[in-house]
């Protein structure tokens, strides 16, 4: 297993490389003087100056970029261009918000996907599974900030069960922060339980058919313990697989249900800083959400080995 | 001059006529493609199909819900929101069709390449493509957008780069077992260059697949194009975009036919490019019986 973890590991070396070039890149990309897109055209040319040297920009390419990883993985993400604030500090403070959106998306996900999706394997081709197909195929489609808008004009405007938009934090005010992260967390987590309830018939399928069950049935075995202690355990593998594949969409929903529902999460961190031109806000914030998809899929990767015992630890 | 058919024996179908009525033939696939010629229709002739000019304002209509005269309703300006799907639809259709064939030609000649040559050329190419796939495709297109800044071309460019890797993957693989292949060898035997052993050999083999692959991104596309508008990083007012129009229609809830009807085009459309999709696929997969 630790021969695993570090190979899996030495792969990400490279992919975390090109990560950060990418992102360092944001600022160094901007077209023309990066001063004079962060500062504005009305801004002096001693204003300028002292940005530019502020920000190192008057130092080679190389030089500036090891410097932004060093500090960058020391926690140090620079200060916001509009704010003055810490960058580490505005993501510590925004971070809870899309991790609470999408665990509680993936929960979601888990529950209603994972039982659905054995349903429609048991009853195959029954209005069930048709339903569960068609239910599948449409959430894929889904814009996830037509589906949140869709839900506020229903449970917000016409039945006025829940509040429409913000957030308190779960511990200031739990059932305040539950009623409010309902509506984000069914935006979210909609596709991704169409996604696992589809991987979930499928699979079941597949290793309902196999000669293991069989042999199980045969012995006497009852059909629920033989779907859920048997088949399911096995299934389970490759929706994990899903699950993990897919925290990068899910973040992507999130980036989206976050303005519908006025959260203030990492993604609208991500948005508010290209409308202020705050780049280094933007730039943490993108490096916070890349690292946190690449460590669930380094995650969904060691899951899928320690459940799998043919894959070679 | 025709060549009579030599009876008993049935013509052979070339490999489009045989997908064509594959496709036909697939239920899904066929309903995919005829709402998307729909939208296509709609994009192309929109000056004929839309029903009122979109950007003409009513005085008297203003939010008028879904009737007689404009059947899904006016927005808080009193313009016709169906004249405005349609003229969206224009944006849409643009920016999906050139921002995915900028990717497939991008992706292909990077995967073709990457394969074909392998070694250090393949191993930097591919570390590179990994980088970018770490990324969820909204958050490489926001990052994108926040460099070259929010406008109609630059969001065509961003979902263009998001999907070049997925391609450049796609193409490297399929690459990596037919450069093996005897036909490739009988090339590089009679002298071909590599030049002409990529694009006149190897590439004719690998197009189908990426087509597939094409018309199953298309979909992911358009929504992130919806969304980098609906977030006000795509293409900027007045020119109508079905995200922009949803956007506008969260600052109205009580016209409800704001919200509705906009958001139904892109489900629909993507719904439709996802059946399209999965029909071309099974239509060109030849394990697949008919």
């Amino acid at each position: 297993m630790h021969r695993y973890v570090l190979k899996r590991l030495v792969h990400l070396v490279p992919v975390l490389f090109v990560v950060s070039v990418v992102v360092f890149s944001i600022t160094l990309l901007l077209p023309g003087d990066p001063t004079l897109a962060i500062l504005g055209e009305q801004a002096s040319q001693a204003e300028r100056l002292a940005l530019r040297e502020k920000m190192g920009l008057d130092r080679p390419v190389l030089v500036q970029y090891a410097t932004w990883l060093g500090q960058a993985l020391a926690g140090d993400l620079g200060r916001s261009l509009r704010t003055q604030e810490a960058v580490s500090e505005m993501l510590a403070a925004r971070m809870p918000v899309t991790l609470q959106l999408t665990l509680g998306a993936i929960v979601l996900a888990v529950v209603v996907g994972v039982p659905l999706g054995i349903l429609a394997a048991l009853r195959r081709n029954s209005w069930i599974d048709m339903l569960c197909s068609a239910v599948a195929m449409s959430g894929v489609a889904l814009p996830y900030f037509w589906t949140g808008m869709l839900l506020i004009i229903l449970f917000s405007l016409v039945l006025r069960w829940l509040p429409p938009s913000g957030y308190v934090p779960l511990l200031q005010d739990p059932v305040g922060n539950l009623k409010l992260m309902i509506l984000p967390t069914l935006t979210v987590g909609a596709a991704m339980s169409a996604l696992v309830m589809r991987q979930t018939r499928t699979a079941m399928l597949q290793v309902l058919s196999q000669d293991f069950i069989r042999t199980a049935r045969a012995k006497g075995v009852s059909e629920a313990r033989v779907v859920l202690r048997h088949a399911l355990r096995n299934a389970l593998i490759p929706v994990i697989t899903v699950i993990g594949l897919q925290t990068g969409a899910l973040v992507g929903g999130a980036v989206v249900t976050e303005t519908v529902f006025g959260m203030p999460g990492l993604g609208r961190m991500v948005v508010e800083g290209i409308f202020e031109r705050d780049f280094a806000a933007v730039q943490g914030a993108i490096l916070v959400i890349v690292a946190g998809v690449l460590a669930v899929n380094l995650a969904t990767d060691l899951c899928y080995a320690a459940l799998d015992r043919r894959i070679k630890l | 001059m025709s060549t009579p058919a030599i009876a008993g024996t049935v013509p052979s179908e070339g490999a489009f006529a045989r997908t064509a009525r594959r496709l036909m033939a697939h239920r899904l696939g066929r309903i995919g493609l005829l709402v998307s010629a729909l939208v296509a229709f709609c994009a192309a002739f929109a000056p004929w199909v839309m029903p009122h000019d979109p950007a003409g304002i009513d005085y008297e209509a203003i939010l008028a819900a879904p009737h007689a005269k404009y059947w899904l309703g006016t927005d808080e300006l009193g313009r016709d929101i169906l004249s405005r799907i349609i003229e969206g639809a224009q944006v849409s259709v643009q920016v999906v069709f050139l921002a995915i064939a900028l990717a497939f030609v991008a992706g292909s000649l990077i995967g073709l390449a990457s394969g074909y040559f392998g070694g250090m050329v393949d191993d930097v190419v591919m570390r590179v493509m990994d980088g970018l796939l770490a990324f969820p495709i909204l958050v490489l297109a926001l990052a994108i957008v926040a460099v070259l800044g929010p406008d109609l071309v630059n969001a065509m460019i961003a979902i263009a780069i998001v999907n070049v890797p997925g391609f450049a993957r796609l193409v490297r693989g399929q690459v990596l077992s037919i450069r093996e292949l005897e036909f490739v060898q009988a090339a590089r035997a009679l002298g071909a260059s590599d030049l002409r052993i990529m694009l006149r050999h190897i590439l004719p083999s690998v197009v189908g697949n990426v087509v597939v692959y094409a018309s199953l991104r298309a979909s992911t596309a358009l929504i992130t194009e919806s969304s980098l508008s609906f977030l006000g990083l795509g293409a900027q007012p007045p020119t109508p975009t079905w995200g922009g129009m949803l956007a506008t229609g969260m600052q109205y809830w009580d016209a409800w036919w704001m919200s509705v009807f906009p958001g139904l085009a892109i489900f629909l459309s993507a719904l439709a490019l996802n059946f399209l999709g999965d029909g071309l696929r099974d239509a060109m997969d030849s394990r697949l019986q008919d």
